[in-house]
C-alpha cells in the first residue's frame, strides 16, 4: 500500500506531513461531525425564538440528515463513475434494494407476508417480524447490494460503456417497479412503515445523561431524535469515505484508474477487465445499499415511489459538480446539491415569493437546474469544482486538432 | 490486499462453452415466448388481433422515435438521451398548436388540414431543437472523452423536461382529438381511425427519410461522415453540416411521433418522453443500432410486444410493460448486443 499515485504526492505535499494525507482529512471530518452535532443537540435548543426559526428554516436537522444520506450514495457512485469511468445511470436500484431490506427485516411487515413468523430480538420480544438490530443490516443490506449490482454488471460489463449506461437505466427502472408491483411482498404503493427505532449501539448502559440532555447509547431512539441520528448517519458516511479514500490506493483502486484512463493500456498491464469493473459495482453497490438503509432509518419508512429516476441524476450530477474521482469533492457536491434541493430552493421560492408578491413554483426550476449544471459543467469545467490534480489532467487533456487527426489518428 | 485485481486473464478457452450456454438459453426463451403467444392465441383470437392492431400503431410511434436514436447513433456514435425528452416536447408542441393556437375540433376537413399544417410545423421545431442542441452541446464534446457528451445529453434531458413542464404544467393533460374515436370494423375485430391514420403518416415520412439517405447527395455525405468523418472531410464534406443534418432529422421524426402520440392517446405530460424514449431506444437496439431499416422493424416488435404484455388475457398487464420491455433490452444486451440487423462490432481501437 506504500505506493504513491502522482495525486498523492500533491495532496500530502501541501501540508508537509509525510504520510497518509488522510488523516487530517479524517479529524476534519470528525471535527465537523461533532461540530454540528453539538450544534443541533446543544446549541439549537437555547437558542431564542428568531435563532430557531432560521436554522428550522434554512438548515434544519432533518435536511441535514438527509444531506448525508445522498452523501454516503454519491460516494458510492463515485467509485463506479469517478474513479472507474463507467457511466451508472441506475443507481436509485441500490437504494431501493437497500431501503427494502431494511424494510423487511427491521419491521413487523414479515407478518403480513407470513402470518405467524416471528424472529424477535431481545429488543422486541413481544412483537411479530424480523428485528434485526441497525448496523447488521446495514451490513446484510450491503452485501446484498453488493451481489445485485455484479448481478446486473455481469452480463452488461461486456459492452460498450454508453450500452451499460442504459442498462443500468433500465435496471433503475425496473427494480422499482417490481417493488411496486409486488404488491404481497413488499405492500405496493402502501410502502412499509414504520421501521424499528434504531439504537445507537446493541449494548451498554441504556443512555447517559449530560446537563438536561439526555444521550441514548443502546436505548432506541424515538423516530424524531435527529440529532443522535445524525451522528450515526455520520458514522456511515465517515466508512464510506475512508473505503473509497483508501481502496483508491491500493492495487484494486489504481486498476480501476487504469481502466478509466486507458481500457486497452489497462489490460495490456496485465489487469482483468471484467472483474476490475465488476468489483467497482460491487463496492459502489454496497455504500448505494448503506445508503438505502440510512434512509429508510431516516425517513422510518419505505415507498417505492420515492426511487425514482431523478435521484439516480441527482447523484450524478453531485458527482459532476464536486469533481470525478475525487471524494471530497463529491462530498462537498453532495452536501451543496442535497441542501440546495431539500431546503435551499423551495425556501429560496417562498422568500422570493413572499418578498416580491410572485406566484413562480421553484421546485419546478430544479429539472432546469440539474439539466443546466450538467450541460454546463460539461461543456466548461468538465472535471468539477474541486477536481484532483489528475482527473483534470486527463479530462483537459489536449483535444486533437483536425490536423493531427488527419495526421495520424485512427486509421 | 485479498483482492485478486491482477492475477490471471479473463481470457480462458471456456468461452466457447459459454457461448452455447448462451444460445441454448436463448432459444429456450424464445420458445418460450411462442408457446404463451399460442396459448393466447388459442384462448382469445379477436383480442389478440385488437390488441395486435394496436400494438402496431403504438410501434410505429415507438420506430419514428428509434429512428431518431439510430441516425445520431450511426453518425456519432452518442446515445442522444434527450431524443424522447425531445418526442415529448413534440406532443406538447402540437397540443398548443393544433389546439389552443388553431383550435382544431374533431372531424371535420377542416380540422384534417389543420392537422398536416401542424405536423409540418411541429416537425420543423423539433428539427430546429435538435440541431440547437447539438450546436449548443453535443458539437463542442465531438472529441471529448464519451462520459461528457453521454453526461450532456442527460442534461439537456432535463432542460427539455423543464420546458414540458413549462408549457404543460406538472400533471398530465387531455385534449381533443382531430381524429374521430371509432373504427373499421371487421367482425369483431376493430381497427382504428388512429391506427389508420398513424400509419398513414408513418409509411412516406419512413419512405421520405429512406429517400433522403441512399438517393440524395446529402444522404451520401450522411452515409460517408458515419463510416470515417476525416475521410469524409477530406472529399470536401462539410461534415459540421452533416452531422447538423442528421440531428435535424432525426429531430422531425420525433416531432411527428410526438403529433401522432397526442392524436392517438390524447394526452400530453413532461414524463411521457421518459419511457417512451427508452422503449424506442429499446427497439432501436432490437434492430441493430445504426441501422435504419433496423430501428423501423424494432420500433414494431417492440410496440406489438408491449400491446401483447398490457392486452393479452395472460399477459402481466400494463403495471409491468416497463418491466417486459426492458428485460427485453437487458436481455438483448445479453445475446444480441449487435440486434437483428447489425453487424456483429468489434470494439475499435
Amino acid at each position: 500500500m506504500a505506493v504513491s499515485t502522482p495525486d498523492t504526492i500533491v495532496q500530502g505535499g501541501k501540508g508537509g506531513a509525510p504520510k497518509s494525507p488522510n488523516r487530517r482529512w479524517a479529524m476534519g471530518f470528525l471535527i465537523a461531525a461533532i461540530v454540528t452535532y453539538l450544534f443541533y443537540a446543544f446549541v439549537v435548543p437555547n437558542l431564542g425564538a428568531a435563532g430557531k426559526t432560521f436554522v428550522s428554516t434554512w438548515i434544519p436537522a432533518v435536511a441535514t440528515n438527509e444531506a448525508l444520506v445522498w452523501v454516503i450514495c454519491a460516494v458510492g457512485l463515485n467509485i463506479v463513475v469517478g474513479y472507474a469511468g463507467l457511466l451508472d445511470l441506475g443507481f436509485v436500484a441500490f437504494w431501493a434494494i437497500g431501503g427494502y431490506t431494511a424494510g423487511w427485516i427491521m419491521s413487523t411487515f414479515i407478518q403480513a407476508v407470513n402470518p405467524g413468523f416471528y424472529l424477535a430480538s431481545a429488543a422486541y420480544p413481544d412483537q411479530p417480524g424480523i428485528h434485526i438490530n441497525w448496523w447488521l443490516v446495514l451490513i446484510i443490506a450491503a452485501c446484498l447490494c453488493a451481489f445485485a449490482g455484479v448481478l446486473i454488471g455481469a452480463p452488461t460489463l461486456r459492452l460498450k460503456s454508453d450500452y451499460l449506461a442504459l442498462v443500468t437505466l433500465a435496471f433503475g427502472e425496473i427494480i422499482p417497479q417490481v417493488f411496486l408491483n409486488a404488491d404481497k411482498f413488499t405492500n405496493g404503493a402502501r410502502g412499509i412503515a414504520p421501521l424499528d427505532n434504531v439504537s445507537p449501539l446493541p449494548f451498554g448502559p441504556s443512555a447517559i445523561t449530560i446537563g438536561d440532555v439526555k444521550i441514548p447509547i443502546s436505548q432506541p431512539l424515538g423516530p424524531f431524535d435527529t440529532s443522535a441520528k445524525f451522528l450515526l448517519f455520520a458514522i456511515v458516511a465517515a466508512f464510506a469515505i475512508f473505503v473509497s479514500l483508501r481502496i483508491r490506493e491500493g492495487r484494486l483502486g489504481r486498476a480501476w484508474l487504469a481502466i478509466r484512463e486507458d481500457e486497452l493500456a489497462a489490460s495490456m498491464m496485465g489487469v482483468p477487465l471484467m472483474r476490475t469493473k465488476l468489483a467497482a459495482y460491487a463496492v459502489g453497490a454496497f455504500m448505494g445499499g448503506m445508503g438505502g438503509v440510512v434512509y429508510a432509518i431516516h425517513t422510518n419508512s419505505v415507498f417505492p415511489d420515492r426511487f425514482t429516476f431523478s435521484i439516480s441524476i441527482l447523484l450524478l450530477a453531485m458527482i459532476v459538480l464536486g469533481g470525478m474521482g475525487n471524494v471530497w469533492g463529491v462530498m462537498i457536491g453532495a452536501l451543496g446539491l442535497a441542501w440546495f434541493n431539500s431546503t435551499g430552493l423551495p425556501q429560496f421560492g417562498f422568500w422570493f415569493n413572499g418578498q416580491f408578491g410572485t406566484e413562480i413554483n421553484f421546485p419546478s426550476y430544479s429539472f432546469l437546474i440539474l439539466g443546466a449544471i450538467l450541460v454546463l459543467m460539461m461543456l466548461f469545467r468538465r472535471e468539477g469544482l474541486f477536481p484532483e490534480t489528475r482527473t483534470r489532467q486527463i479530462l483537459r487533456e489536449a483535444e486533437r486538432s483536425d490536423a493531427e487527426e488527419l495526421d495520424g489518428g485512427e486509421v | 490486499m485479498t483482492i485478486t485485481a491482477v492475477e490471471k486473464a479473463d481470457n480462458r478457452p471456456t468461452l466457447l462453452r459459454r457461448e452455447k450456454i448462451e444460445r441454448v438459453l436463448a432459444y429456450g426463451l424464445l420458445l418460450a415466448a411462442a408457446v404463451w403467444l399460442l396459448w393466447n392465441l388459442v384462448a382469445a383470437p379477436v383480442q389478440f388481433a385488437n390488441v395486435t392492431l394496436g400494438g402496431i400503431r403504438t410501434g410505429a410511434i415507438y420506430a419514428l422515435v428509434a429512428l431518431g436514436y439510430t441516425l445520431v447513433y450511426g453518425i456519432i456514435e452518442l446515445i442522444n438521451f434527450a431524443h424522447g425528452d425531445l418526442f415529448m416536447l413534440g406532443s406538447v408542441f402540437s397540443a398548443l398548436i393544433l389546439v389552443n393556437f388553431f383550435g382544431a375540433g374533431t372531424g371535420s376537413p377542416k380540422d384534417w388540414a389543420l392537422m398536416i399544417l401542424t405536423l409540418v410545423i411541429v416537425m420543423a421545431m423539433c428539427a430546429g431543437m435538435n440541431v440547437a442542441a447539438e450546436f449548443i452541446g453535443y458539437r463542442r464534446l465531438r472529441r471529448a472523452p464519451k462520459l461528457a457528451p453521454l453526461i450532456t445529453a442527460v442534461g439537456i434531458s432535463f432542460i427539455f423536461q423543464w420546458l414540458g413542464i413549462v408549457l404543460n404544467g406538472s400533471a398530465p393533460k387531455s385534449w381533443p382529438k382531430v381524429i374521430p374515436n371509432g373504427g373499421i370494423h371487421f367482425g369483431n375485430v376493430i381497427l382504428d381511425y388512429s391506427t389508420i391514420v398513424v400509419i398513414a403518416v408513418t409509411l412516406p415520412l419512413l419512405a421520405l427519410m429512406t429517400y433522403l439517405v441512399q438517393q440524395t447527395r446529402q444522404g451520401k455525405a450522411m452515409r460517408a461522415t458515419a463510416q470515417d468523418q476525416d475521410a469524409a472531410r477530406l472529399m470536401g464534406i462539410n461534415v459540421n453540416r452533416t452531422i447538423s443534418f442528421t440531428f435535424g432529422l432525426g429531430g422531425a421524426m420525433a416531432g411527428a411521433a410526438g403529433l401522432l402520440y397526442l392524436e392517438t392517446f390524447g394526452t400530453t405530460r413532461y414524463d411521457a418522453g421518459f419511457q417512451l424514449g427508452l422503449m424506442a431506444f429499446t427497439a432501436a437496439v432490437l434492430g441493430g443500432i445504426g441501422n435504419l431499416k433496423g430501428a423501423v422493424v424494432g420500433g414494431f416488435i417492440i410496440g406489438v410486444i408491449q400491446a401483447w404484455n398490457d392486452g393479452l388475457p395472460h399477459g402481466l398487464g400494463q403495471q409491468w410493460s416497463q418491466s417486459v420491455v426492458f428485460t427485453i433490452l437487458i436481455l438483448l444486451m445479453v445475446f444480441k448486443p449487435e440486434g437483428l440487423y447489425g453487424k456483429p462490432t468489434v470494439e475499435k481501437v
